[in-house]
């Protein structure tokens, strides 16, 4: 890899703003790194709203009925999942980190389609507006949860229409990145960047990207199916009116299930990143990864109906499904192994970014080991709709997906921002986090075991003492959340002047200054090895 | 991404009007099965035959022929993703309804 020479200093990205001026520079850009670091703060934002509703969920938990009412407790769940999954988890890792690096990674100067990634900006700005708005207008917060499930969801009287609306518009954004980031990794790599140099964060954003791509269309789809079922009366899934509720159950979770490789995806790319970079050796297998990606990614797609073993659907359908979906243990396992042996006789350096990972390791696989429990077809029909579903998805999402992102925030932190944070603040908040996360999640495994129903206002009192561990559990969470935000917040302006390769890693963006200038690279690299040269 | 200008594809029209009288008889055919009661195949042939009009259009009217492997093979996994999503929905939908005639 060409080191960047150091002499004349350039304008940064953040210093040049181009054409504007102040608040317009950042929202009319077209740089793929301002559009990323938008999105950093707009992701980061509804993060912190959907933190709030789940702590108050947690609160009410407690002791139900006395700090709020039923209806306020279905509408905080409701609004707690659509946040977190289309406004935090499922638009997070790409739309910020990939915008950000995916071009840098290539030895690219931008996207392909600059004005359309700051259009797809706006749509996702938009739409979490609405969606924010739902909460607010008479009619009340929507309170179907987040899977929207008829006939309920076409029943009920609460603003469903407009929030769904809201995610349809996002879903574009989405679609649109997507399509961008297809069309940037087969045009726009630099000469000699083969498809096998490629670092490996961009095989699974290009793994990602397909799935955008193919499958959040099916989501438009269908909420466009039910805003008309409920606004004409049409007789899609109201049973009563001829038409199919497990029909939606269908078309919802063949988005639904690939938008999880579409959450989880991007933050095994981050830490098939880092894992090399702490360990100062080439990642294990790197083809393994690579292809590994692209493998979940594609059975990704034929595994939905195992949300739906208890739907009433046909039984050779669930055997079909319950078996499909072990077939994507193989590639989430490869990948694990990988990082492991990654590490193995390594030179290992224990900083926050490696932390992180390493969390995320030990995270991930309880959720996939339980997600294996729930796969299966006799177990799902004891534990479905149980809290031990609620503790599963959350390992995957939060433990993996989430700790995957801190990872790369804490790994990129420094040539996003040119400053450094302060490591020891970031490793308290990272044990402080993991340890709140654990008693606040496993306790729901516990609970979904004894039978404790999810979304549930009240509860028996056999279910009392796992509900107030996992209460305190949020606590210590939020606190380490606060503690890590806060610590990188302070570093934004008080932090040192970083170097341009604090963590010695040898992809091309730690070959530019911290933060980079405006054009990324003053020539277009030539590339003659792989991403990572650590021998 | 469209590359330079669309050269002659020395199609000439008669070749499209074979193609639009294909397409045509197509939909009658669909509408001959719509009345023949073939229950629990309809969708199938339905769907086949649509399937076969669209790459009609696809292949001639949108000059798929022309373009370079890459989009043929990005095209080809979009169907094969569709078409794999549509086969398990019919897993559940046919036994579905089968189970339901029965009882």
């Amino acid at each position: 890899m060409p080191a960047e020479s150091m002499a004349t200093p350039e304008k940064s990205y953040l210093e040049d703003g181009g054409r504007f001026r102040g608040l317009f520079s950042w929202i009319f850009t077209t740089d793929h790194k301002r559009i990323g670091i938008l999105y950093l703060t707009s992701v980061f934002s509804f993060f912190a709203i959907g933190v709030i509703l789940g702590l108050l969920m947690r609160l009410s938990l407690i002791e139900p009925g006395r700090f709020m009412s039923e209806r306020t407790y279905n509408s905080l769940f409701t609004v707690h999942g659509v946040i977190q999954i289309f406004l935090f988890i499922i638009p997070g890792i790409p739309a910020s980190f990939g915008n950000f690096f995916l071009p840098i990674h290539l030895g690219a100067r931008d996207v392909a389609f600059p004005r359309l990634n700051i259009f797809s900006w706006w749509l996702y700005i938009t739409g979490g507006a609405i969606l924010i708005l739902s909460i607010f207008l008479p009619g009340g917060a929507p309170d179907t949860g987040w899977t929207f499930y008829a006939p309920y969801s076409i029943r009920t009287t609460s603003n469903v229409s407009l929030a769904a609306s809201g995610i349809f518009i996002v879903g574009f954004s989405s679609i649109l990145t997507g399509l961008n980031f297809v069309t940037t990794i087969h045009r726009m790599r630099a000469p000699g960047m083969k498809w096998f140099r490629m670092p490996l964060f961009i095989w699974s954003l290009y793994a990602t990207a397909w799935t955008q791509i193919l499958a959040t269309p099916v989501l438009a789809i269908t909420l466009l199916l039910l805003i008309l079922e409920r606004s004409f009366g049409i007789g899609f899934f109201e049973p009563l009116k001829g038409g199919d509720p497990i029909m939606f159950e269908h078309l919802f979770w063949m988005y639904s299930h690939p938008a999880v490789y579409i959450m989880i995806l991007p933050a095994m790319g981050v830490v098939s990143e880092i894992f090399p970079v702490f360990s100062r050796k080439n990642i294990f297998g790197y083809k393994a990864v690579a292809f590994s990606s692209l493998g979940i990614a594609f059975f990704g797609y034929l595994v939905w109906g195992h949300h739906m073993f208890t739907s009433g659907m046909s039984d050779i359908s669930r055997v079909i499904f319950s078996l499909i979906t072990f077939l994507v243990a193989v590639p989430s396992g490869i990948k694990v192994f990988n990082w492991i042996a990654t590490m193995y006789k390594g030179s290992v350096r224990v900083d926050s970014p490696l932390l992180f990972c390493l969390a995320f390791i030990f995270l991930f696989s309880i959720a996939g080991l339980t997600g294996l429990i729930i796969g299966t077809l006799s177990l799902n029909l004891y534990l479905h709709g149980t809290y031990f579903i609620v503790g599963h998805f959350h390992y995957t999402m939060f433990g993996g997906a989430g700790f995957g992102f801190f990872a790369g925030l804490h790994y990129w932190f420094p040539k996003m921002f040119g400053r450094m944070f302060n490591e020891r603040a970031a490793k308290t908040a990272w044990f402080i986090m993991f340890i709140g996360f654990n008693i606040l999640y496993f306790s729901m495994f516990l609970l979904g075991l004894q039978g404790m129903p999810r979304r549930y206002f009240q509860y028996l009192p056999q279910f009392r003492t796992n509900h107030i561990l996992s209460t305190i559990g949020s606590w210590i969470l939020a606190l380490g959340l606060l503690i890590m935000f806060g610590n990188l917040i302070r570093a934004l302006f008080r932090g040192e002047k970083a170097p341009a390769n604090p963590w010695g890693g040898s992809t091309l963006e730690w070959t530019l200054p911290s933060p980079p200038s405006r054009e990324n690279f003053r020539e277009t690299p030539v590339v003659k090895g792989g991403p990572y040269t650590f021998g | 991404m469209t590359e330079a200008a669309v050269p002659q594809h020395g199609l000439t029209s008669r070749l499209y009007l074979l193609v639009w009288i294909v397409l045509v008889a197509l939909t009658a055919a669909t509408v001959a099965v719509a009345r023949m009661n073939v229950t629990a195949f309809a969708a199938l042939i339905s769907i086949g035959i649509a399937t076969v009009k669209a790459g009609l259009v696809l292949v001639f009217f949108m000059h798929l022929k022309h373009e370079p492997l890459i989009l043929k093979v990005m095209l080809g996994i979009a169907l094969l993703a569709l078409s794999l999503i549509i086969l398990l929905t019919f897993s559940d939908v046919w036994y579905r309804w089968g189970a339901h005639v029965h009882s």
